[in-house]
């Protein structure tokens, strides 16, 4: 009876691990091959709308056929067209932008929060994550909204006279950087929060008492202890907003696109699931750099540092 | 355990022919209308080792706050050197504090944090070197700088706390329960090296503690505070041995307080009728017949013995022990007195008990001499 009660538990222990990782495999991996695999497909007029398609009644022939028709054209063609590199890099560089302007606006948030009594700091924290109540896709076409030429921003600056025409906001890369910070900003603010939150105040009266102003406090003591949350805030911001797709396509202007809106086109306009997994996969390889050193920054953060 | 009283002594005449170091005077403080430092007032001399005990929530951190920067009293004035330090804020006070966290800056190493303060008096970089390695040796973590305060032990964290702010030079330096968090061994050596430090660098030492041992083994001057005042102030052995008033008896040490009125009074000598019987006891102040006070005896006064003494030398009080405590170096016991009474008495276990000579239910006779019986007016 021990005997089976211990193979029992064993077998359990081993059920549990198991699960995220079946998890994993059947809506992570497994959707990744298929896409990998259609990356390395071609084009076809057809349906499905590529070939080769994997022909499983062949039997072992037919996976040699469908093995040797697979090919890196498509990433050889997405290297080839400057559209494509151009989007990369674009969405790089709104996101990197992006990034830095949610530190700077989310570490006062933050430290605003932290500092404040403990009893509202709850409610702080809630009305920092408020906006998550309402379906994203309104809110941001609510920003459509403030930021058109009979919109609210203009309305309100020419109202305080600092500009006599109303400005074209929208189809700007400005209103894609104010939706994205505007959408972003919790994210960076919550992890930041974490790690001053958790700061001994007392460190504050030691840098005073040692001699240090407050202003200098600020660079010497508080802002290194808030490095490790605005590390992890940029990156969860930072690694979405490379592929960010909803934003930049209502906010942003046709002659500049992101690399979420490119694989859009190709994939429902043109058709190109082949080009467009490519596309995918390579969004993948490029965003794989900031989530190592995430996962990195998060095993330190467990260690104690 | 305490300092040598010739030596205290003479601490306070030198502090009393100089100007205080630091001065409260009628210092008061609120925190939402209560006043946890209460119209205090106390003078601090150059090179003292003071120290400040009291119950939790007596007012004593709040003082040395104010001391310190981090509070502003209500009332009343700040000294130090002479000078009124209310406008001043806490980062060009020349104080250091050691906080009871220690608050060691986690980011940066164990020379980092030696050498912040030293930063921010724009020395240069060699000599904050040195002065940092010269005070890593003093407190012996000269082969520790560059570690990060997580990688050390409970006993190094508090040198490197030490360090920080002792490499400030401080005219005064405060010491917020240093020895706290510290396990009780390690407590005991490191009181002694505070004590030696203290005497190789001259400084003042303001130290906070609710540890009376603490408090008598390392301070000259030891002011007791109960609820925002200062209840008593004088060495270790004045307030063991002539505690002002029942609380300070109560608070320092274990007493029997017997209470009674005055039927003669001659000088110091006096005798009090108290519910236990009349007693004869010393009374520092003056006091007159009548008059209700109380008789304040240490356990450690008492003589216990098995058999009736034969002279009628001192004082003494028959009974029977109800309850006996072996502590190894010493014996408390429990004696119901025959008037009903129940004091504790202790004696020093000077042979090694081969046969009990006192044992439970047996009947004693506890015999004090009049100068060991203090009486208390308030």
């Amino acid at each position: 009876m021990p005997q089976t009660g211990l193979t029992q538990t064993r077998w359990g222990r081993r059920l549990v691990i198991a699960l995220p990782y079946l998890w994993l495999a059947l809506f992570f991996i497994l959707p990744f091959l298929i896409v990998l695999k259609l990356s390395l497909s071609q084009t076809a007029m057809a349906q499905p709308p590529y070939l080769p398609v994997l022909d499983l009644a062949a039997g072992w022939q037919g996976l040699k056929d469908f093995i040797g028709a697979l090919s890196f054209e498509n990433y050889r063609f997405l290297f080839s067209d400057m559209l494509y590199v151009g989007a990369y890099l674009r969405s790089l560089s709104i996101a990197l932008v992006s990034t830095v302007l949610l530190a700077l606006l989310g570490l006062p948030v933050a430290y605003a929060v932290a500092r404040a009594p403990r009893r509202w700091q709850p409610l702080l924290i809630t009305a920092v994550i408020l906006p998550f109540w309402t379906a994203f896709l309104i809110r941001i076409y609510a920003w459509i909204n403030i930021l058109q030429r009979e919109g609210l921003l203009n309305d309100l600056l020419m109202a305080l006279r600092i500009i006599d025409q109303p400005v074209a906001w929208l189809a700007s890369d400005t209103a894609v950087y104010i939706g994205i910070v505007y959408s972003y900003l919790p994210f960076m603010v919550l992890p930041v929060y974490a790690a001053l939150e958790k700061m001994d105040e007392s460190l504050l009266e030691a840098a005073a008492d040692l001699g240090c102003p407050r202003w200098k406090t600020f660079w010497l003591v508080t802002l290194p202890l808030a490095l490790p949350g605005i590390f992890a805030g940029a990156l969860l911001c930072f690694i979405p907003i490379v592929g960010e797709f909803v934003i930049p396509d209502l906010l942003g202007g046709s002659q500049s696109v992101m690399i979420g809106q490119t694989l859009w086109t190709e994939f429902f306009s043109n058709k190109d699931w082949p080009v467009a997994s490519a596309l995918a996969v390579m969004l993948f390889a490029l965003l794989l750099i900031p989530i190592v050193i995430y996962q990195r920054l998060q095993t330190r953060e467990l260690e104690g540092r | 355990m305490a300092k040598d009283g010739a030596g205290a002594a003479g601490g306070m005449t030198d502090a009393a022919a100089r100007p205080p170091l630091v001065r409260f005077e009628a210092v008061t403080k609120r925190f939402g209308g209560v006043a946890a430092v209460n119209n205090l007032s106390l003078d601090i001399g150059a090179g003292e080792f003071f120290g400040l005990l009291g119950p939790s929530g007596c007012g004593k951190s709040t003082l040395l706050r104010m001391l310190a920067g981090f509070e502003t009293p209500d009332e009343g004035r700040i000294l130090l050197d002479g000078r009124d330090i209310a406008a001043m804020p806490p980062h060009l006070r020349p104080v250091n504090m050691m906080f009871q966290s220690y608050a060691l800056f986690p980011h940066l190493t164990v020379a980092g944090n030696v050498a912040f303060g030293l930063k921010q008096e724009h020395l240069s970089r060699p000599e904050i070197e040195r002065r940092v390695a010269e005070m890593l040796a003093l407190v012996q973590l000269h082969d520790l700088g560059g570690r990060k305060p997580h990688q050390l032990s409970g006993g190094q964290r508090q040198r490197v706390a030490l360090a920080r702010a002792l490499v400030k030079r401080p005219k005064v330096f405060l010491l917020d329960e240093p020895l706290a968090a510290l396990d009780k061994k390690l407590r005991a050596e490191t009181q002694f090296e505070l004590m030696a430090l203290q005497e190789k660098l001259g400084l003042s030492f303001i130290v906070v503690t609710h540890d009376q041992e603490e408090a008598m083994t390392m301070a000259d001057r030891i002011g007791v505070m109960s609820q925002g005042r200062l209840a008593q102030v004088g060495t270790a052995a004045e307030i063991y041995e002539q505690p002002a008033t029942r609380w300070v008896a109560e608070f320092i040490g274990d007493v029997n307080l017997l209470e009674g009125t005055v039927s003669e009074a001659a000088g110091e000598a006096v005798t009090v009728t108290t519910s236990a019987g009349t007693l004869r006891a010393t009374s520092p102040g003056a006091v007159a017949p009548g008059q209700s006070v109380a008789v304040a005896i240490r356990p450690e006064k008492f003589h216990i013995s098995a058999e009736q003494p034969a002279g009628e030398a001192g004082n003494g009080l028959a009974g029977e022990v109800t309850d006996v405590g072996y502590l190894g170096d010493m014996s408390l016991y429990k004696v119901k007195l025959d008037t009903g009474i129940v004091v504790k008495a202790a004696s020093v276990n000077v042979t090694r008990l081969l046969q009990r000579p006192i044992g439970w239910n047996q009947r004693v006779w506890l015999t004090f001499a009049p100068d060991a019986a203090v009486v208390l007016t308030s």
